[in-house]
């Protein structure tokens, strides 16, 4: 599958930049629009540029009904020439990126806004689950209504089945989340979590416990696509676009998912970005559960495929260790704002490479792999992204 | 293995009963044919007349190669059980309720995976049957069984959701003067009823076997005439919140056509029994079990009409009772309705000529009232909602199924039945 890279234009002279959170809460009255707005907003602030610099907007949002992208442009006053609206939940943050670059590389548009958020209303994940597709509504939700805990519990217990992987090798994974965690200021989970608490939490669809699931919640991501130039003309640090992939409904005819399109796409990301996985300073996975993540190591190729329990055994996943993994907590400590969670680990990501982080800082952090997983539309995700991206920086 | 499920308590008169609560009923239009065939207890699957592709979930275009020409055909019960999962949590009431629950991810022998319920027995890795069956909320779904029979296999938790299983259940027969009445009031005991309401109108008038059917244990007589409307009310008020199977086996049933008769009298006495019997019926019984449809482990379940196959198309030698059972047809259609929410399942349990006094003269095939009870009873435990017990009554709906206007011409303009 890597013989498409060959035909394939660079990112050279696009960037993204000015990385933006609006501080996630568990619940909120607030509506979707007030979210990705205030997320605009801090766009506009950040980075100094108006609704009239803005002429392409991107948005993911699952709480917007009866609005799309389409309503947002009127309720926020923006004339975009260029609009775009992505409903692939975990893989938004990359597919947003990678079709807002092109628009820019292309002259379509000047500036693009991405924005995903939700808002959590109480009764918000319930009524999600309820309409998410038609096959879940039909095939998935009848049974046990589980949501997505009951489709990642098969998943999860087939994986262990087939590679060995134990709870133990999950719970490392969330252990050094958590630990990642408690310097991100705006995580929701504020505890240190250890191994025996992990180990002993309650069950929620066995194999799956209590720490393997996300927390439902409200939030708002954002950042820019634009010219490099126009990043270092507003004096913007930015980052540089080495490759993206993207790959939906991979290996349908696999029993149960035990791997996703990355593993179509694995070579072609490499070869694209010119470096090899060995070189990378830190990953960002799409962690709505542990083996999402597990999967994610083994198809974007840092270990062969079923080993993922020997590399979070032998890696220290902690922002200050071997293999910084989820820099700033992930999902799984940060909380889940619905479409915005497809932007967590890219909005992180942009901060890490441009030296703002805001919770602890990867040292040398100059090279990032960013993964995106969405849309569990029956009984397994179906979107895979990922990007490799590169510390650009006014000074280049 | 399964622990035996054991005799429900007395429930205490001042405890809530508690509101029936569903299962998701949302479905697509596709999925409804899927819940059409598993309310008959088929296993139907979307099969691709271009390319042979199995599909799953119901669709409208096939995954393979695009065709739109999806025909639902039978699959092969036989599965693996890939993954199972017991979920603590669910943002359902229903399935909080009755927390902890299992699904599994089976893979069809000669099909697609199918997420489904999964029986406690079943294990991850072995072999398992799949059926199909309506839910609580009517709706159609999959339920995985260990691949042999195992002890008090019907006693599951899961499957007994499924089912109207007469098992410590409570069942009213409206009528045991006739052979099919006792049939099915010996058939229900049989089948682990705890009581049995023998209705019976006319209490004073003696009627064939009256002593034998007495005499048997965990029965207990009930004056009901269908045809009197204060007779109804006054049953409902005594055992109305104590019914949790109702087996209508009240019928009239006459040769007769519109003109071979003189006036209405006889159709009127059909339409009395076949259409206003099952009415009032519904109207002093039916809010009480559709109230009782969660209320423990002998909570109200099932509706059960026994209608001649004559109600799909008319039968011109009986074309007056063939007018009033398709009457009653269309009742049990508006008593679904109705009881759709509640967790009680109308089921219509479709005949041809009994073999009793009425259709003296018809020739065989016919149907031992007997052998019907103890069908009747296994619909019941499977929760069929629509079954055709007989060669007449297969062979009719085999017919009608194919179109009913070609079985209206054969019936009327052949000899097909008389």
């Amino acid at each position: 599958m890597s013989a498409g890279h060959n035909n394939r234009h660079s990112y050279d002279g696009v960037v993204a930049a000015a990385p933006v959170t609006v501080p996630y809460e568990r619940f909120s009255r607030e509506s979707a629009h007030w979210w990705i707005g205030h997320a605009l907003r801090e766009l506009g602030k950040g980075a100094g540029v108006t609704a009239k610099e803005i002429d392409g907007l991107s948005v993911s949002s699952f709480s917007l009904f009866p609005d799309t992208a389409v309503g947002l442009t009127q309720h926020f006053g923006l004339s975009p020439r260029w609009l775009d609206h992505v409903p692939m939940g975990g893989a938004s943050g990359v597919v947003a990126l990678r079709r807002a670059a092109r628009a820019v590389q292309a002259g379509d548009a000047e500036i693009v806004a991405c924005l995903a958020g939700d808002t959590n209303h109480v009764n918000s994940f319930r009524n999600m689950l309820t309409s998410f597709s038609r096959f879940s509504q039909d095939a998935a939700y009848p049974y046990g209504s589980g949501g997505p805990n009951g489709s990642f519990a098969l998943l999860t217990r087939a994986y262990m089945n087939t590679y060995g992987a134990t709870r133990g090798d999950f719970g490392r994974l969330c252990v050094a989340q958590r630990e990642n965690a408690l310097t991100f200021p705006h995580a929701l989970m504020k505890k240190p979590l250890s191994l025996d608490q992990y180990m002993d939490a309650r069950a929620i669809a066995e194999p799956i416990h209590l720490f393997d699931c996300v927390m439902p919640c409200a939030g708002a991501e954002g950042f820019l696509v634009m010219r490099e130039s126009a990043a270092q003309a507003q004096n913007l640090p930015y980052v540089r676009i080495l490759s993206t992939i993207e790959r939906h409904n991979a290996f349908p005819d696999d029993p149960i998912q035990l791997r996703g399109g990355w593993a179509m796409d694995k070579d072609e990301l490499w070869a694209m970005a010119g470096v090899a996985p060995d070189t990378i300073d830190f990953l960002q996975t799409y962690d709505d559960y542990p083996v999402i993540s597990m999967m994610q190591i083994e198809d974007l190729g840092f270990c062969a495929k079923g080993e993922a329990k020997d590399f979070v055994r032998s890696h220290d996943l902690t922002n200050g260790g071997s293999f910084p993994h989820n820099t700033s907590g992930g999902q799984l400590s940060v909380g889940q704002a619905g479409a915005a969670g497809g932007y967590l680990g890219l909005v992180e990501a942009i901060r890490q490479l441009t030296g703002e982080a805001l919770g602890k800082q990867v040292k040398h952090a100059k090279l990032a792999a960013i993964s995106g997983f969405g849309m569990i539309n029956y009984d397994r995700g179906v979107c895979t992204a990922a990007a490799i991206l590169a510390s650009g920086g006014v000074d280049g | 293995m399964v622990d035996a499920l054991p005799p429900p308590r007395k429930k205490h008169p001042t405890r809530r009963t508690r509101v029936p609560t569903l299962p998701p009923m949302a479905r697509s239009r596709a999925a409804l044919f899927f819940t059409a065939y598993a309310a008959r207890g088929e296993l139907r699957l979307q099969h691709c007349e271009e390319c042979g592709t199995v599909a799953y979930p119901p669709r409208d275009i096939c995954g393979n190669c695009w065709s739109s020409a999806l025909h639902w055909k039978p699959v092969a019960p036989d599965g693996v059980l890939l993954a199972e999962t017991t979920l603590h949590t669910s943002t359902n009431i229903y399935f909080r309720e009755r927390l902890p629950w299992r699904i599994g991810a089976v893979k069809l022998k000669n099909g697609p995976v199918v997420v489904a319920h999964i029986h406690s027995d079943a294990e991850e890795g072995a072999g398992v049957r799949i059926f199909a069956r309506t839910d609580k909320s009517g709706q159609g779904v999959l339920f995985a069984l260990p691949a042999e029979d195992t002890e008090n296999m019907a006693d599951d938790k899961a499957l007994r959701e499924l089912t109207c299983d007469p098992k410590h259940r409570r069942v009213l027969i409206t009528d045991v003067r006739t052979r099919l009445g006792q049939s099915m009031a010996r058939a229900a005991l049989d089948a682990g009823a705890a009581k049995v309401f023998l209705g019976v109108a006319e209490t004073w008038k003696p009627f064939q076997d009256q002593e034998a059917l007495y005499a048997l244990a965990n029965t207990e007589i009930a004056p009901l005439d269908l045809a009197d409307g204060a007779s109804v009310a006054e049953l409902a008020s005594s055992i109305g919140g104590k019914v949790d199977i109702l087996i209508n086996t009240a019928q009239h049933i006459r040769p007769g056509s519109a003109m071979s008769r003189r006036d209405v009298v006889t159709a009127k006495e059909e339409m009395e029994v076949n259409f206003f019997g099952p009415l009032r019926l519904l109207q002093a019984l039916g809010p009480a079990m559709r109230a009782r449809g969660a209320d423990g482990a002998n909570s109200a379940v099932a509706w059960v009409n026994c209608l001649s196959v004559f109600a799909l198309s008319n039968r011109p030698s009986f074309g007056l009772t063939s007018a009033s059972q398709a009457a009653a047809l269309s009742l049990s259609q508006n008593a679904r309705s109705e009881f759709a929410g509640s967790g009680v399942k109308v089921i219509n349990a479709f005949h041809g000529p009994l073999d009793d006094e009425w259709s003296q003269q018809l020739p065989p095939p016919k149907v031992a009232p007997e052998r019907f009870a103890t069908d009747v009873m296994r619909a019941l435990r499977k929760g069929l909602e629509e079954v055709y017990f007989g060669e007449i009554a297969q062979d009719i709906h085999e017919r009608w199924r194919e179109d009913p206007a070609v079985l209206e011409r054969e019936l009327t303009l052949t000899n097909l039945m008389d």
